[in-house]
């Protein structure tokens, strides 16, 4: 049914299709609006049977989840940045036991400092924790993912989590086409775990296991994995089948016939890429877009078989390895590390600092005319920070960089109106 | 009530002897037919008061519910020696998830029976002293204030073992520990007010609050089965000396743990949503010397000279404890054998 609804209820409506048993809940923006909704049709009773649970932590929200699981249960949370680094040890034991809980990232910054705003470095902290990782663009993709999340965890007895941008979705109300249960039923089977506590055949979950056998359980994490990579194409067409349009999949691409330039990207943010693509296409500029919608397991190949023809590749991403560059971008050019094309890595949209379409126009002319640094922050105000380098380099105690640099921002604004105005 | 207040204590130790009980009064243990929840082939060490009173906690759950128990445990001794790949002595259904989740991990198992409609299997969590008060405390207090349907036992070495004896929340003063080492001018654990987890657990009004000790079976069991007779959060905080950690010999646990008891030091008492119910009444009293000297943890206290003010401080402690909860029998006893 087509509806304009917010995304974090759209979600919620369809988590509840998915006939979760356990939900657990802890606030932290911009999450709140996807548990609320669920307490909602738990205590209406549109939701049932399911043990809706108030929780005192994000560590304990991700430790319910695990009890439920383990005894049978289809268990579902959702959390975003602090909160999922609270859970963290919590994230790595459910995938560590083979636990398919489903779990939605509403993606925010990590402080210090402190910023409630989109980005993607919550995903990225837990990126290797062996839970699947699914990044939504739209909010009709963040509904169809969640439902396809439940079928491909059960599937393969793994966590997966939906990654939807912070505000940019959870907060946007847009039109959705919500399933109606007789289709999520139709899709998504009873779950029949692959392990469970009973009492008819007692077994030990979480045994110690030292180094005679701890690669090889290791080892089993990442053929799941890849077992997940073969799944996701089948489970996506089989989705279409019943739901009558496309979601999902391992990557998405656009434009991409004859293209030079590829811009690789996951996330909302893709909207924006693709409306400044298409204005340079206007323009003759032979640019494409390939949306990564599954980066856990990262899809090596299927990224090389798209961007292997291309000239240039540009990764735009919300996070980066600090020290080191683009995360993205390094897988990627994993994916392409037997050819010879030129990549640029771009850091874009941190703490939610707003991605133009004017912005990512320029920085593709810049690319399109290898003009381009190999690692670039979009938009980075070069001011502020040397600004600060200075004060740091002048005095040992120049104080907390954060005031500083809010400080220093104000005072820019300032004279700024006082100049134009 | 017309019944004889005879007591029928060993000599020595006072001790119910099972022999002396009723077929009907003996403990689970002394029964052919109990469950071995806990059985043997585990890597505990030679006298360890963990591994008797999980066995002997598991098995009276176990009774009191025809065998339906599903458990779930913390990272610590128990855990590590129960369950060293590819061998369990777990012969229940059992999760071990992290170090500080345990009683949220067993309100999602509760939580997953209830929807099921399964609320004839009961959850047991459990966690040595570190996993209950300190870093699973924050866990445990949201279980108690929801009173999700779990027993939650903690065992109580009185510091992190299974790291190598460092002190914990339940680490009483004066005790050595590999981080509260017997030097300087205050050797061992500084004096403070520790973490009270009975009476902290009281404080969240759940149901049932018990202690118990690995010296007495049959209160410890009657504390269990009266436990699984109760819906909600329940908690049980057993004693459970580790001869590694104490310096203690392996064949002294029992007998330590009832000087524990019998010093005022560990008081024995349940509690119904707040209010104390019951008190295990000490029967010998002795002075804590009688305790602390078994165990090398203390030994700084006796040698080279004695430090009567620390001991003194410790009496203090007991004192107060008999005080407070009234631990000393009255003049005229009239005791069920029950409330040893
Ligand atoms: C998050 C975390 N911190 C620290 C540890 C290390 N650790 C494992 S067991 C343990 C001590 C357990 O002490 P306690 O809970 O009292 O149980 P005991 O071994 O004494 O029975 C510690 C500190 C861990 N496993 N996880
Ligand atoms: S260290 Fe203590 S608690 Fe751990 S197994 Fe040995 S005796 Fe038991
Ligand atoms: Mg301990």
């Amino acid at each position: 049914m087509l509806e304009q609804i917010e995304g974090s209820r759209a979600v919620a409506k369809a988590v509840a299709l998915c006939r979760p048993e356990v939900v657990c809940a802890y606030p932290i923006s911009p999450q709140t609006h996807i548990v609320e909704a669920l307490g909602v049709l738990v205590k209406t009773g549109e939701l049932s049977p399911c043990e809706f649970i108030n929780v005192e932590s994000e560590f304990a929200a991700m430790s319910v989840a695990i009890g439920a699981s383990a005894t049978g249960g289809r268990a579902y949370t959702a959390t975003a940045s602090q909160g999922l680094l609270f859970m963290i040890e919590a994230i790595y034991n459910a995938a560590g036991l083979g636990l398919p809980i489903v779990m939605t990232l509403a993606n925010r910054a990590i402080g210090a400092p402190i910023n409630i705003w989109n980005d993607h470095s919550d995903a990225m902290a837990v990126r290797d924790s062996g839970w699947i990782q699914l990044f939504a663009e739209t909010n009709q993709d963040a509904v169809d993912l969640h439902i396809q999340a439940f079928r491909l965890a059960e599937e393969i007895s793994m966590p997966v989590m939906v990654c939807m941008d912070g505000f940019i979705l959870t907060h946007a109300v847009e039109e959705v086409d919500t399933p109606s249960q007789g289709q999520v039923d139709a899709f998504l089977p009873k779950f029949v775990p692959r392990q469970v506590l009973d009492v008819d055949d007692p077994v030990s979950i979480g045994a110690m296991v030292g180094p005679e056998a701890f690669s090889e359980v290791r080892y089993l994490a990442h053929a799941k994995q890849l077992q997940a990579k073969e799944k996701i194409p089948g489970i996506s067409r089989e989705f279409e089948l019943i739901f009558g349009h496309p979601a999902g999949g391992l990557v998405n691409g656009y434009r991409l016939e004859n293209a030079d330039t590829v811009v690789v990207a996951m996330g909302s943010l893709l909207g924006t890429i693709k409306d400044a693509v298409d204005d340079l296409a206007e323009e003759g500029k032979k640019v494409g877009v390939l949306g990564i919608t599954t980066f856990r397991p990262f899809p090596l190949e299927e990224v090389y078989a798209y961007l292997s023809e291309a000239r240039r590749v540009v990764t735009i991403e919300k996070a980066f390895a600090v020290g080191m560059g683009g995360i993205l971008a390094t897988d990627v050019a994993t994916s392409l590390n037997r050819v010879r094309i030129d990549q640029y890595s771009v850091i874009a949209g941190l703490g939610g600092r707003a991605i133009t379409k004017a912005s990512v126009r320029s920085l593709l002319e810049d690319a399109i005319d290898d003009r381009l640094e190999p690692l670039t922050f979009l938009d980075l105000d070069h001011e502020l920070v040397e600004r600060e380098i200075t004060r740091m380099r002048e005095s040992k105690r120049s104080g907390p960089t954060a005031e500083n640099l809010i400080r220093d921002a104000q005072l820019k604004k300032f004279s700024r109106t006082q100049r134009d105005g | 009530m017309t019944f004889q207040p005879i007591k029928f204590y060993q000599t020595g130790s006072f001790v119910v002897g099972n022999r002396l009980l009723g077929e009907n009064l003996r403990t689970v243990q002394s029964d052919i037919a109990r469950s071995d929840s806990l059985t043997l082939g585990h890597r505990a060490c030679q006298g360890c008061g963990e591994a008797l009173g999980a066995r002997y906690a598991l098995d009276a759950a176990m009774r009191a519910t025809g065998n339906k128990i599903l458990a779930t445990n913390a990272t610590g001794c128990l855990e590590v020696f129960t369950t060293p790949y590819p061998e369990t002595s777990w012969q229940i259904p059992w999760l071990h998830s992290v170090f500080g989740n345990t009683a949220a991990v067993a309100t999602g198992m509760a939580a997953a029976l209830r929807v099921k409609g399964r609320e004839d299997i009961r959850v047991v969590a459990q966690a040595g002293d570190g996993g209950t008060e300190d870093i699973g405390f924050g866990c445990l207090s949201g279980m108690f204030e929801r009173n999700d349907d779990v027993l939650f036992i903690c065992y109580d070495n009185q510091a992190y073992m299974n790291t190598g004896v460092q002190r914990s929340g339940a680490t009483p003063p004066a005790v050595r520990t590999a981080t509260t080492e017997a030097v300087g001018s205050h050797p061992g654990n500084v004096f403070g007010q520790g973490k009270n987890l009975p009476q902290i657990a009281m404080a969240h009004e759940i149901p049932y609050v018990a202690t118990a000790t690995v010296a007495e079976l049959h209160d410890l069991e009657a504390k269990v089965e009266k436990a699984m007779s109760m819906r909600g959060a329940r908690y049980l905080h057993i004693l459970v000396p580790c001869p590694l950690g104490w310096g203690s010999d392996p064949s002294a646990t029992i007998k330590i743990a009832r000087l524990a008891k019998e010093t005022g030091l560990f008081p024995v008492f349940e509690a119904e949503s707040g209010e104390v119910t019951g008190v295990s009444k000490i029967r010998h009293r002795l002075p804590v010397e009688s305790y602390l000297s078994e165990q090398r943890r203390y030994a700084h206290l006796f040698k080279p000279v004695e430090n009567r003010e620390v001991l003194d401080r410790i009496q203090a402690m007991a004192d107060r404890n008999v005080r407070r909860f009234g631990l000393l029998e009255e003049e005229v006893a009239n005791n069920t054998p029950r409330e040893q």
